[in-house]
């Protein structure tokens, strides 16, 4: 095993079948691509069956890390993954759109706790905030 | 005025036509930045959000000049052996905005059309570059000169 390497300087936790990763606020395009080539072989080492990718301190998309992020969907899916990108900025969804590029197969959450939730996990009944509205729990 | 505000003026340039007009404003600052080795990219990146900041250019519109310069600084990188940017805080009557402009030795562009067509790449990426670029800023031209190379100029404005 491997244990938690770090060769883009980004984390890659393991939280039961599910791992837990995120982007820096930028990357270049050799951290992406390394980044991708990690995550894949995390995925087969560890067996996930979902992973979560947060995105909320990602400043820009462009064509190479939309691209980066879509093999990347499609590689886990081909390995009977489910991947899912949380917490788009919103300048970043803007200038996506304007861009042309709709992240086509990519499976979005508008925040990581969504995402989780999506992926099966869910808050502990001891939290104050179990549930979806205000009056739940 | 018949064109739409958020339409980018096109100008396609051949390799045929005149260099480009003079500045649409004068020119408060200027910086040069080479495009060389891959750092320089992240490098140019950062330059020009400072220059997009400088400029008052809020959030969204810093994303789409940072995002557009990636995308043609990587063109310059990937497709033209590497090149210069040029970054110009602009200011006229009505706003300040600021201009890239993107230039490099490589062969040049063989079929704009085809190239600003969005799914067109001969290299790294998926296409978007160029088109998106160009979607992205309210002014773009490039160039292709006969003795070779590329220069692409775009601007954006602060909105008035």
């Amino acid at each position: 095993m491997t244990g938690v390497r770090r060769a883009t300087g980004v984390p890659i936790l393991r939280l039961g079948d599910v791992l837990v990763t995120g982007l820096l606020e930028e990357l270049d395009d050799r951290s992406a691509t390394a980044f991708l080539d990690e995550l894949t072989e995390r995925i087969t080492a560890e067996g996930a069956k979902g992973v979560l990718i947060d995105i909320s301190r990602l400043t820009i998309i462009d064509s190479f890390v939309a691209r980066t992020l879509s093999e990347l969907t499609t590689t886990a899916r081909l390995l009977g993954t489910r991947v899912i990108v949380a917490g788009m900025r919103p300048p970043v969804a803007i200038t996506l759109v304007e861009l042309g590029l709709r992240l086509d197969g990519v499976e979005t959450a508008l925040t990581a706790e969504r995402g989780m939730a999506a992926l099966g996990w869910f808050r502990t009944a001891s939290s104050q905030e179990v549930g979806h509205g205000d009056h739940a729990g | 005025m018949a064109t739409m505000p958020d339409e980018p003026s096109v100008r396609l340039a051949s390799r045929q036509a005149p260099p480009f007009a003079g500045p649409p404003g004068p020119v408060t600052s200027r910086s040069e930045h080479p495009v060389r080795v891959e750092e320089d990219l992240m490098e140019a990146r950062h330059a020009v959000r400072a220059a997009a900041l400088a400029v008052d250019l809020g959030l969204v519109d810093q994303t789409r000049v940072v995002t557009a310069a990636s995308e043609l600084v990587r063109n310059a990188y990937i497709h033209g052996g590497g090149g210069v940017l040029v970054i110009e805080q602009l200011s006229r009557k009505g706003g300040r905005g600021i201009r890239l402009t993107v230039s490099d030795d490589g062969p040049g562009i063989p079929d704009l059309d085809a190239a600003l067509d969005d799914g067109f790449s001969t290299g790294a990426g998926l296409g978007h570059g160029l088109g998106g670029a160009r979607r992205l800023m309210h002014e773009f031209d490039v160039e292709c000169p006969p003795g070779g190379g590329t220069t692409v100029r775009v601007t954006r404005w602060a909105p008035g």
